[in-house]
C-alpha cells in the first residue's frame, strides 16, 4: 500500500446566505435602524425573497476521503455540488467550518492559470513571478526555465511584456509554469478548458506523465468527461455537498449522469413543449413507449422494440425517422434511420411500431432522440419534429465471458469480430 | 510552523503528515517560518512593484524625488517663510536650515504614510491572487513595505546630498555624530509601526470598506499631529505628554536628532513609542492571521 498523501476527514463548509461583509458601515446602520423601527430592510434587493437572518448553506457537508500517492482523481458533480469549495479548502484559500485536512507535501493549486501575471512584465519575468506565487524557489525555477519556455511554445515572445500576448499564448505560458511545479499534490479546476485542442492534449499527457513517472497526486475538477477519462483513474462524485460516489471513473460518470436517465418505459409528450429551434414542426409526437416490457433494460441478444404515436399538424409526405443514440454524457454515438415510412393528411393521428438490434452496444446507459424529417420539393431534407426520447440500459455485451469491455477506452460500440482469413507461423 | 506545531500531537495517526488544515484556529498561528520560506516571492513582488510603477514613464524613479522635493519647497515657503512657524525642536541658539528640516520630516512621514497606505490594502488589492493560490498572506504586506523602501532610499540619498551641502557650507548647527547609526533602528521602528497599523486596517476592511476611505484623509490629518510642518518647540509644555502619545512623533524627532546631530531626544517617550509600536504590530499579526483564514468568504 503506498503512502497516504491527503486525508480529508469530516470536512464541512458553511456559508451564510444573503448580505455578508463587503458592505459599508452605513448599510449596516441603515439595516439596524430599519430593524429597530420594524421597517423593511432598505439595503435588500428589490424582489429578493427575504431569508431569515443567520440562515446558512452547507457547501460541503461531512466529506471524508483519502488519497494515496500517485492517484489521479477526477471530482465531478453539477454546478453548486461543492467541487470548487472542496478544492479551495485543500488549497488553503479558505478554512473549513468543521473538520480537518492532512497533507503530505506541497500543494500546487491551479484553480486559475496565470495567477499573479502582471501585464507589464515580460514572459520570462512572469514565469518567475508565477512560479514563486505557486511556491517555487528561485533556484528551482532557474533549473526549469528552459523546459518551461520550450513547453509553452512561446520562446519567440519570451522577452516581450505579456500585455502584448494573445490570450492563447498567455494561457500556454501560464499553464507551462504550473505543469512544471515540483509539488507532490496538484489540484486543477478546469484549467484545461482553455487553449487549443492540441495544447489541451499536450497538457493532459504531461499531467498523466508526471503522475505516473514521479508519483504525483492529482485532483482534477472538470465538467468535461472526456478529459476526466483521459487523465483520471478514480472518480469522486459530489452532490449537494456530499460524496455520493467514490470509485472507478466509468461508474462515477454514470452515477453523475444518472440525472439524465429515466427508467420509465414510456414517455408522454403531450405536456412537454417541443424544441424551439424547430421552425416549422409539421408533426407533433404524442408518445413513445417500449412495447414488450415495463422497464428499460435490454440484453444484447434482444431487440429494442418501440411504438411512437403522433399527430400531423399539416400535410406530410415521405416522412423519415432518425433515432439518434447518445450516451448519458452526451456523446453522440450512432443513428438508426428509417426512410419514407409515412405520408398523411393534416390532423390525422398515426402510430409506428419499429425495432432495432442493439447487439453492438457496450454495457451502459443510453438515450434516444427521435427526429422526424421530410424531403421537400428540391430534394433536400428538413426536420419536422424532434424529441428527446426513451432511455435504455444495455445489461450485457456480446463479449460477456470472453473480454471485459472497457467503453471508456475502446468505445461504446463493440463491433463485430474480425474475420481471420489465414493464420500461419512464418520464418 | 503552524503545520508542524499542530500535527505533532493531534490525532492518533500511523502516518505523519506534514500539513494540517483545521477548522480550529490558534491565536498565535502566525506562519512566520513559512513566510520566511517564501522570501523569493517577497523579492519578486518588490521587483514587480518597482518595475510596474515606473514603466512607460519618462522620468522613472526620478518621480520618487520630485514629490518630496516639491512638498519640501512648498512647506519651506508656506510654513517657513509665510507662517514663520518655528523649526526648532529644542530651545537654544541653533541655526537649522528650514529646507533640510522640512525635507527630513517629509521623507520620514512619507515613508510611514505610504507604507501604512500600501499595507492597509493588502486583502483588497490582492484578493484576485489570494482567491486562487495559497501563499502565506503576510508576504503581501511585507513586500509592500519593502517596495516603499525603494522610494525611501532614493529620497534619503537626495537628502544626504543636501545635508552634505549644508555641512560643507557651514554656519548651521549640523554635526556628524555617531547618532547617525540610529537611523537603521528608526527605519525598522517605522516599518513595524506602519505595517502594524496597515494590517489591522486591511483585516477590518475585509468586512467594512469604510476604513479604506478613512485611511487617505486620516493620514493627511495625522501628518499635522506630527512635528513635520513645525518644530517641537511649538507644542506647549503642558500638552507635551499628550502630544507624545502619538507614536510617530518620537520617531520623527529622533530621526532629526540623528541626522542633524542635535535636537530633541527623550528616552522615555521613545521607549513608549517602541512599546506602542510592538503592541500594534502584535495585534495586527494576530488579527491578520485570524482574518486570512476565511476572508475570501466575506470580501
Amino acid at each position: 500500500m503506498s503512502e497516504t498523501m491527503l486525508k480529508v476527514s469530516h470536512i464541512s463548509k458553511q456559508y451564510k446566505l444573503g448580505q455578508i461583509g463587503g458592505t459599508t458601515l452605513r448599510d449596516e446602520l441603515q439595516r439596524w435602524s430599519a430593524k429597530m423601527r420594524h421597517r423593511e430592510d432598505p439595503t435588500q434587493k428589490i424582489g429578493a425573497v427575504g431569508y431569515k437572518a443567520g440562515e446558512t448553506f452547507m457547501a460541503l457537508d461531512d466529506v471524508s476521503f483519502t488519497v494515496r500517492k500517485g492517484e489521479r482523481i477526477g471530482i465531478i458533480g453539477h454546478n453548486g455540488a461543492g467541487k470548487s469549495t472542496l478544492l479551495k479548502l485543500i488549497a488553503r484559500i479558505t478554512a473549513p467550518t468543521k473538520g480537518d485536512i492532512w497533507m503530505n507535501g506541497r500543494v500546487a493549486s491551479m484553480l486559475e492559470v496565470g495567477t499573479g501575471f502582471h501585464g507589464e512584465l515580460t514572459g520570462r519575468e512572469n514565469i518567475y513571478m508565477n512560479g514563486a506565487i505557486l511556491g517555487m524557489k528561485k533556484k528551482e525555477i532557474d533549473a526549469k526555465i528552459e523546459d518551461i519556455i520550450e513547453f509553452s511554445e512561446c520562446r519567440q515572445f519570451i522577452d516581450t511584456p505579456v500585455k502584448r500576448y494573445s490570450s492563447g499564448m498567455y494561457v500556454k505560458l501560464a499553464f507551462s509554469v504550473a505543469a512544471h511545479l515540483d509539488s507532490e499534490i496538484m489540484i486543477m479546476d478546469e484549467v484545461l478548458a482553455v487553449g487549443d485542442m492540441a495544447f489541451q492534449n499536450k497538457c493532459l499527457e504531461k499531467m498523466s506523465d508526471v503522475s505516473k513517472t514521479e508519483g504525483r497526486t492529482i485532483l482534477y475538477v472538470s465538467h468535461n468527461m472526456n478529459t476526466i477519462w483521459q487523465l483520471c483513474e478514480r472518480c469522486i462524485v459530489l452532490k449537494h455537498g456530499k460524496i455520493i460516489f467514490d470509485g472507478d471513473v466509468e461508474k462515477g460518470i454514470d452515477c453523475y449522469s444518472e440525472n439524465n436517465y429515466s427508467n420509465e418505459p414510456a414517455v408522454n409528450y403531450e405536456e412537454i413543449p417541443g424544441p424551439r429551434w424547430l421552425l416549422a414542426p409539421k408533426i407533433r409526437l404524442l408518445s413513445a413507449a417500449y412495447t414488450d416490457r415495463k422497464h428499460s433494460k435490454f440484453g444484447t441478444d434482444e431487440k429494442i422494440k418501440f411504438r411512437l404515436a403522433w399527430e400531423n399538424l399539416s400535410r406530410v409526405k415521405n416522412v423519415g425517422l432518425r433515432v439518434e443514440i447518445r450516451t448519458l454524457s452526451e456523446i453522440r454515438l450512432a443513428t438508426y434511420v428509417l426512410y419514407d415510412f409515412y405520408s398523411g393528411e393534416a390532423d390525422k393521428k398515426a402510430e409506428l411500431t419499429a425495432e432495432f438490434d442493439p447487439h453492438e452496444f457496450a454495457e451502459g446507459f443510453y438515450y434516444m432522440t427521435f427526429t422526424f424529417f421530410e424531403h421537400d420539393v428540391r430534394g433536400s431534407q428538413a426536420d419536422i419534429e424532434c424529441r428527446k426520447g426513451l432511455c435504455f440500459e444495455i445489461t450485457s455485451t456480446k463479449h460477456t465471458g470472453k473480454l471485459n469491455w472497457q467503453p471508456a477506452k475502446w468505445g461504446y460500440l463493440a463491433l463485430d469480430e474480425i474475420e481471420a482469413l489465414s493464420v500461419a507461423e512464418i520464418g | 510552523m503552524y503545520l508542524l506545531l499542530t500535527t505533532s500531537y493531534k490525532v492518533n495517526m500511523e502516518e505523519h503528515f506534514k500539513t494540517h488544515i483545521s477548522s480550529e484556529h490558534r491565536m498565535f498561528d502566525l506562519h512566520l517560518r513559512e513566510t520566511f520560506q517564501y522570501r523569493d516571492l517577497i523579492f519578486l513582488l518588490v521587483k514587480k512593484d518597482f518595475a510596474a510603477l515606473y514603466k512607460q514613464t519618462i522620468l522613472g524613479p526620478l518621480w520618487a524625488i520630485i514629490q518630496p522635493l516639491l512638498t519640501t519647497i512648498v512647506f519651506t515657503v508656506v510654513f517657513g517663510n509665510l507662517a514663520r512657524l518655528t523649526t526648532a525642536d529644542i530651545a537654544g541658539d541653533y541655526n537649522i536650515p528650514g529646507f533640510l528640516f522640512y525635507m527630513c520630516g517629509n521623507i520620514c512621514w512619507g515613508y510611514f504614510s505610504s507604507t501604512l497606505h500600501a499595507t492597509s490594502g493588502t486583502f483588497l488589492t490582492n484578493r484576485v491572487t489570494m482567491g486562487k493560490v495559497y501563499y502565506p498572506r503576510l508576504v503581501a504586506p511585507i513586500a509592500a513595505a519593502f517596495s516603499q523602501m525603494i522610494a525611501f532610499v532614493i529620497q534619503f540619498a537626495m537628502m544626504f546630498i543636501f545635508w552634505m551641502f549644508f555641512l560643507i557650507k557651514g554656519g548651521t548647527g549640523i554635526q556628524i555624530t555617531p547618532r547617525l547609526f540610529m537611523i537603521p533602528v528608526l527605519v525598522l521602528h517605522m516599518i513595524v509601526l506602519a505595517v502594524g497599523f496597515g494590517i489591522i486596517i486591511s483585516s477590518v476592511t475585509t468586512k467594512y470598506r469604510d476604513l479604506a476611505m478613512l485611511v487617505g484623509f486620516g493620514l493627511e490629518l495625522w501628518r499635522y499631529g506630527c512635528p513635520v510642518a513645525y518644530g517641537l518647540q511649538l507644542v506647549p509644555e503642558k500638552f507635551m505628554g499628550l502630544y507624545m502619545l502619538n507614536p510617530v512623533t518620537p520617531v520623527i524627532t529622533t530621526f532629526r536628532y540623528a541626522v542633524f546631530g542635535f535636537g530633541y531626544f527623550n528616552l522615555w517617550y521613545y521607549i513608549l513609542s517602541v512599546v506602542m509600536s510592538l503592541i500594534v504590530f502584535l495585534i495586527g499579526l494576530v488579527l491578520f492571521s485570524r482574518i486570512e483564514r476565511t476572508f475570501m468568504d466575506t470580501i
